[in-house]
């Protein structure tokens, strides 16, 4: 599973960041960095959720 | 058929725990519906969890309050303000860059750098209720310097002039204001950020609007910045805070479990946020386009009025939404709002309301309210819900 960021539509929410800080970032402008982009084990959970979670719909999974 | 004429939405709660019962009723008949508006005009309303998110991130629905169309709750709102459209009023293109200037302002980690300040905050006004007369008012003691303390200090706001922001940001939220009043409590307000904005230009500091005069040099623009957050920062935490509370010491299971756990906090700040949803209005739009919503088709020029706090208590979005479980863990619910225009103070409010509670009942463990709790006096009459005074003893 591979995660995508749309760092053009991320408007800084910042919710894929509280929802799992090993996974997702954001630079000093507030735009999402992703740390891991094949995650595993929990981390594909989290993932899923901060998907759903993302305002923006600016975070999306490849399977 | 003869001709429906479209029911009515009222917008004052009977139980101060739960959206209208209106509202319910309006959600059953029909979960996409028109609906005529205290202003007079029609809009539809809108009801479910999943069109209000399809809604929030469709650009057919534009934000833009300029437009003649966008929907208005109370009478004499439609005024001209003078102001450049505000974040919240901005559409793409224009939306993005504007936010993207000041988001930097907002991320987690900025938070999180926040937090010994907010907490240092939060110890002196406790250390003053518990030094002070019994009973107190939480709601002045608490719930509005706290999260008017910290967004005066990030934007560089000096907080000697907080009563000034206080009493004209409560006429401008307030229904019953009238029209020239809310014009003139928004001059007020405009003339006196103006200059503020003039004194960072001679003299910049180390804060928010210094910083986002570095950037850029278009003053009208960040007046209309400033008095957003501004106006965001005083009321919405604060009349969380007080929600909070009085739902905290109508349980007190609850207040062991925050107490024995700190981590249940924040899941549980995200579950009153839910419960709550104190802006339920928030995220009115305009259809700019033809646009099939829920399998209702909504002409361009219509207005769109989701009712967020119904949402937040769909049972297709959330098992026995009418509960406040404090351990739910379900965080997408709409009280921020969805979309490119969720709110941008949202984890500073979140990080506000996590200390707030763990202080408050370590510090005050004795807390009680002083008054029966279905006596307080709830804001039916703001568009930001709350409690103007909480009397509390300990
Ligand atoms: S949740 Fe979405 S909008 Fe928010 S920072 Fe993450 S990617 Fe960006």
């Amino acid at each position: 599973m591979r995660i995508v960021a749309d760092t053009d539509l991320c408007i800084g929410a910042g919710q894929c960041v509280l929802t799992e800080p090993e996974v997702f970032d954001q630079d000093d402008d507030g735009t999402v960095v992703v740390l891991v982009e094949n995650p595993e084990g929990g981390q594909v959970d989290s993932a899923r959720e901060a998907v759903k979670l993302c305002p923006a719909v600016a975070l999306s999974l490849q399977e | 058929m003869t001709a429906q004429l479209p029911a009515t939405l009222p917008i004052t709660r009977g139980c101060p725990y739960a959206p209208p019962d209106e509202h319910r009723r309006l959600r059953d008949e029909a979960p996409i519906q028109r609906v005529t508006l205290p202003s007079g005009e029609t809009a539809w309303t809108i009801t479910r969890h999943e069109d209000i998110r399809a809604m929030l991130t469709d650009p057919r629905f534009s934000s833009d309050r300029r437009n003649p169309h966008f929907p208005l709750l109370a009478k004499g709102q439609r005024i001209n303000t003078g102001f450049r459209a505000s974040l919240i009023g901005m559409d793409p293109p224009e939306h993005g860059p504007a936010r993207r200037k000041v988001v930097g302002e907002f991320t987690v980690r900025r938070m999180e750098a926040l937090r010994p300040r907010i907490q240092e905050i939060v110890d002196q006004h406790i250390d003053a209720i518990l030094a002070g007369p019994k009973p107190a008012d939480l709601v002045k003691a608490l719930s509005l310097p706290v999260p008017s303390l910290v967004i005066c200090e990030q934007l560089g706001v000096p907080y000697t002039d907080h009563e000034f922001f206080q009493l004209h940001s409560s006429r401008l939220l307030s229904r019953l204001t009238p029209p020239a009043e809310r014009k003139a409590a928004i001059d007020a307000l405009r003339d006196y950020l103006g200059e503020l904005i003039e004194r960072k230009a001679q003299e910049p500091a180390d804060d928010l609007l210094s910083r986002q005069l570095e950037q850029q040099d278009d003053r009208e623009e960040l007046v209309s910045l400033a008095f957003l957050l501004l106006v965001a920062g005083h009321e919405t935490t604060a009349n969380m805070i007080s929600l909070g509370t009085m739902a905290f010491l109508e349980r007190p299971e609850d207040i062991r479990k925050i107490q024995e756990d700190s981590s249940k906090t924040l899941p549980a700040v995200e579950e009153l946020l839910r419960y709550f949803t104190i802006a339920e209005f928030a995220v009115s739009r305009v259809a700019v386009e033809d646009v099939e919503l829920g399998g209702v088709l909504i002409k361009a020029g219509e207005g769109v009025v989701p009712l967020s706090n119904l949402a937040n208590r769909d049972p297709e979005a959330f098992d026995h939404p009418e509960e406040l479980d404090i351990e739910r863990g379900a965080r997408h619910h709409l009280a921020f709002g969805f979309g490119a225009h969720q709110c941008l103070g949202q984890n500073l409010a979140r990080m506000e309301l996590q200390i707030v509670f763990d202080t408050l009942f370590r510090r005050i463990p004795g807390l009680r309210p002083a008054v029966p709790l279905d006596s307080l006096p709830f804001k039916d009459d703001a568009s930001v819900y709350g409690i103007h005074e909480f009397p509390v003893t300990w």
